[in-house]
């Protein structure tokens, strides 16, 4: 009985030491919480886009089982989180440019954004020209002097003598 | 008496009207505008590769993380298959082909590739997984392949002879295995 003393004492004094230890362990690293995307989150970046199995209708409104997956990857990635912008080109990459409701301003596409204004553009020069154009200066009437004239009317008068009496014949 | 000289009235406009280069260029822009826009209406309106003609030229990555291409695959026949998670007729199809598709493999003759349309990955890897699908398969990234093919829906199956003429395409489900069978063996035969 008296052996076991000293060895219970020994199993107590390890238990405090142990409990103390672990005690005194600092708190789990805490990590940053990331709360579940809202459905309105989901549906400002999902109006965005559009679903190619339903065309024209925007994936926030598309009710097919393909769109419920779409939003459910959109809710994903903002919760991984990804910004709108970087969720938007992802859908790009993946399902090519008709997920968007324009298209993306490059290479061919570029033609769509820039032809449309420089046709305005080219067409306002056109009609504003056309309607501020310099008349040409009119002609000057050309003058004729009295002196002229005066023998012009006094030739007219001789040919009218000349001729009158071969008529009155 | 000699008749007075009346200075002569120029019958030419004195400032002659000068071409502007605004109204050419306005026709170059407009001629050029209309020829996209016809390029862009033949591509669009352009129905789907007809049996006899060439098969579409493509590239697929595999969910596997592999690269297919369609250049690569001469000399075999390809039984090309257009399907996605969320498609239940996809389903229906799903455990036939994938039994024909055991078949034909250990003759190294036939390749099956399965082309996954507008899907998300988990639902595709977890369908995939779900009926043992075990030929290749992997996401149509920017849906480059299924334009190429003009696919109307899903599934849709093309099959494509070993010198990649289309001999086949199958819109929607194949019922049974005899069916997958028959086709596939439409382009076996010379």
């Amino acid at each position: 009985m008296n052996a076991t003393f000293p060895a219970l004492r020994l199993l107590v004094i390890t238990m405090i030491v142990v409990l103390g230890s672990v005690w005194g362990l600092p708190p789990a690293a805490a990590q940053a919480q990331q709360p579940t995307p809202s459905d309105d989150e989901v549906n400002a970046i999902a109006s965005q886009l559009y679903c190619p199995v339903c065309e024209n209708v925007p994936l926030d409104v598309c009710a097919t089982q393909a769109c419920a997956q779409w939003r459910e990857l959109i809710r994903q990635k903002l919760a991984a989180g990804w910004t709108p912008e970087q969720i938007q080109t992802y859908f790009l990459e993946q399902y090519g440019d008709q997920v968007v409701g324009a298209p993306p301003p490059r290479g061919l596409n570029l033609l769509a954004y820039l032809l449309p204004p420089l046709a305005f553009l080219l067409g306002g020069w056109l009609v504003l020209r056309r309607f501020t154009r310099r008349q040409p200066p009119l002609q000057a009437i050309p003058t004729v002097s009295a002196e002229a004239l005066a023998r012009f009317e006094a030739e007219l008068r001789q040919r009218q003598q000349t001729t009158a009496p071969e008529e009155d014949e | 008496m000699t008749a007075p000289q009346l200075p002569e009235t120029p019958l030419k406009n004195p400032t002659p009207r000068r071409i502007s280069w605004a109204i050419p260029v306005a026709f170059i822009l407009l001629i050029g505008f209309l020829v996209l826009l016809g390029i862009s209406l033949s591509r669009t309106q352009s129905g789907r590769p007809d049996i006899g003609d060439r098969a579409p030229e493509f590239t697929l990555t595999t969910f596997a993380g592999d690269s297919i291409r369609s250049t690569d695959l001469v000399g075999q026949v390809v039984l090309l298959n257009f399907w996605a998670s969320w498609c239940l007729p996809c389903a229906e199809e799903a455990a036939a082909l994938e039994q024909v598709w055991r078949d034909y493999q250990p003759g190294g003759q036939v390749m099956f590739i399965g082309v996954d349309y507008v899907d998300t990955e988990p639902e595709a890897r977890a369908y995939l997984q779900d009926y043992n699908v075990t030929y290749p398969n992997g996401p149509d990234l920017g849906t480059r392949i299924s334009r190429a093919y003009r696919i109307t829906g899903v599934p849709e199956t093309y099959l494509i002879d070993a010198s990649g003429i289309i001999r086949g395409y199958k819109l929607g489900p194949f019922t049974s295995v005899a069916e997958i069978q028959q086709f596939v063996a439409g382009a076996l035969t010379p």
